[in-house]
């Protein structure tokens, strides 16, 4: 196990660090989908409800792996060709987004009616309304699902490896396929997995959600 | 809905703060308030009492713009609330106009509504700053002195959730009054309160009467501090007007069957 680490564990490293990538950047494109598209189903105009339901449908109601095909293999067929890298990182993010957005949703419509009507009271524009009133307090019940979902998201992130994006699972699989030591390259990429997930989205996601409780004086 | 009986504005000779003309309000089929017809002048204190469900929270909240009226024109200062003037007629206002009309009414809620990620003085700045577009000074100035005439100042820099009901109460009402409205609505702002702590709410409005040159519209279950404060009372029973006279006559001398069964209902309560 030792001599393994020592030859591939550079390599392996180097995928964890482009996993890692991924993963930053996808989360980044779900969270701008997921609240584009949260806001959107809550819209009073008919037009963005609809484009905002299709795209949470489209996403949810088929499978990851055909998306990410679709983005990298059919799209450039309609003359937009996306690197595999972010082919990967867009159709994971996407993906993840629309789960987001009904969650996005959800929040935004438990943020209990008094506090619209409060600001609705003060003369508040409906745009100022959501920034300044409605989506604080809805930043703080959707953390402890977004910390959920970032870890289906660093899940997902695996696929990417099926269009050759040279990341952790695509590394272990040449390791395996190179040196059938099977147990050792997909066991140290089990690990790594963990260890994201575990030590680092989840204590991330709960500092997060301390820190915002403090700021609404309950901690 | 035709509007044409309705005057576009009320005449400079009859323009009290505010007037109900035959509103009606309704939910599908329920006949929530029925023709109403109530004025109330600049400066008055009008005092709303009555049974639970006769309408009293809806009549507020209307005037609020919370709610939406089915039939009438309730006048601001003269000029149609809900409605506004095109073409030489009454149309349901738009958004721009009911922000407007609305920048001259505040109100108070039961459950005070205080932004729970914002202390006691951001609370109180919000409005001014984001609405009314003061500089931080400028709104800071302004909440700061009315935190301090609520009692509430050496607490500014508290979140709600580390205020009791009664203090809550009290930056709820500098809040509403940070906006410089000229009307302020109380929907029954001391029914959620502990009963030790309600009086230092009814204090701050007794203030806002004795120094303050607003009007006025309570909702309230206190028929004592309501006898004391307002320059009328009116009794609200299911939807309607069933009595209104100043307090010294409401309390002594109730006309109405309807009035004398609440009120002696309500002292067996007490
Ligand atoms: N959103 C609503 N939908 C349906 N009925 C409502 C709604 N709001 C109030 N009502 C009804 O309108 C009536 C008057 O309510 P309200 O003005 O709150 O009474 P009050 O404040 O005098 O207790 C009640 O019968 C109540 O059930
Ligand atoms: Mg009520």
């Amino acid at each position: 196990m030792w001599e393994f680490l020592q030859t591939y564990g550079p390599r392996l490293l180097d995928g964890a660090l482009v996993t890692c990538a991924q993963f930053v950047l996808a989360a980044l494109v779900a969270c701008s989908a997921a609240l584009v598209a949260g806001l959107g189903r809550l819209s009073p105009v008919w037009p963005l409800r609809t484009l905002a339901t299709l795209y949470i449908e489209l996403f949810r109601g088929t499978s990851l792996l055909v998306q990410l095909y679709w983005i990298f293999f059919v799209l450039p067929l309609f003359g937009l060709s996306l690197p595999k890298f972010e082919a990967g990182f867009l159709s994971v993010g996407l993906n993840v987004g629309a789960y987001g957005a009904e969650i996005v949703r959800g929040a935004i419509t438990a943020v209990p009616r008094g506090q619209w009507e409060a600001g609705y009271a003060l003369s508040m524009s409906p745009a100022r309304r959501m920034r300044r009133i409605i989506l604080p307090q809805a930043l703080v019940l959707m953390l402890p699902p977004w910390g959920n979902l970032l870890i289906e998201l660093l899940k997902g992130t695996a696929l990417v490896a099926l269009i050759a994006v040279p990341d952790l699972m695509f590394v272990a699989k040449q390791i395996n396929g190179t040196t059938f030591r099977s147990a050792e390259a997909f066991g140290a990429a089990l690990v790594i997995y963990y260890v994201l997930a575990r030590l680092l989205i989840t204590p991330a996601m709960r500092g997060l959600e301390r820190t915002m409780a403090r700021r609404l004086g309950r901690a | 809905m035709d509007l044409s009986a309705y005057p576009l504005e009320l005449p400079e000779s009859d323009r009290p703060m505010v007037r109900f003309l035959n509103v009606t309000k309704s939910y599908g089929s329920l006949v929530v308030l029925d023709n109403l017809n109530l004025d109330i002048q600049r400066g008055e204190m009008v005092s709303v009492i009555g049974p639970s469900g006769s309408g009293k929270t809806t009549v507020l909240r209307m005037l609020m713009t919370l709610e939406t009226i089915n039939g009438g024109v309730i006048y601001v200062d003269g000029k149609p609330l809900t409605h506004m003037v095109r073409g030489g007629r009454l149309v349901p206002a738009d958004e721009a106009h009911l922000r407007r009309m609305r920048a001259s009414i505040g109100m108070c809620f039961q459950h005070f509504n205080l932004f729970p990620h914002m202390t006691a003085l951001q609370n109180c700045m919000e409005g001014p700053v984001q609405v009314l577009g003061l500089s931080k000074a400028e709104a800071r100035a302004r909440a700061e002195d009315l935190l301090a005439m609520v009692g509430m100042i050496d607490k500014k820099d508290q979140h709600p959730s580390r205020l009791s009901g009664g203090q809550q109460q009290r930056v709820a009402i500098a809040r509403a009054l940070a906006m410089r409205p000229r009307i302020m609505l109380f929907d029954e702002v001391t029914s959620a309160l502990d009963p030790e702590v309600i009086g230092e709410v009814t204090e701050v409005i007794r203030k806002l009467v004795a120094e303050h040159d607003l009007t006025m519209l309570m909702v309230t279950h206190q028929m004592g501090f309501a006898r004391d404060i307002s320059d009328r009372i009116c009794f609200f029973y299911k939807g309607k007007i069933e009595e209104q006279a100043p307090p010294e006559q409401f309390f002594a001398n109730p006309q109405r069957e309807r009035t004398q069964q609440f009120l002696r209902a309500v002292k067996d309560a007490d």
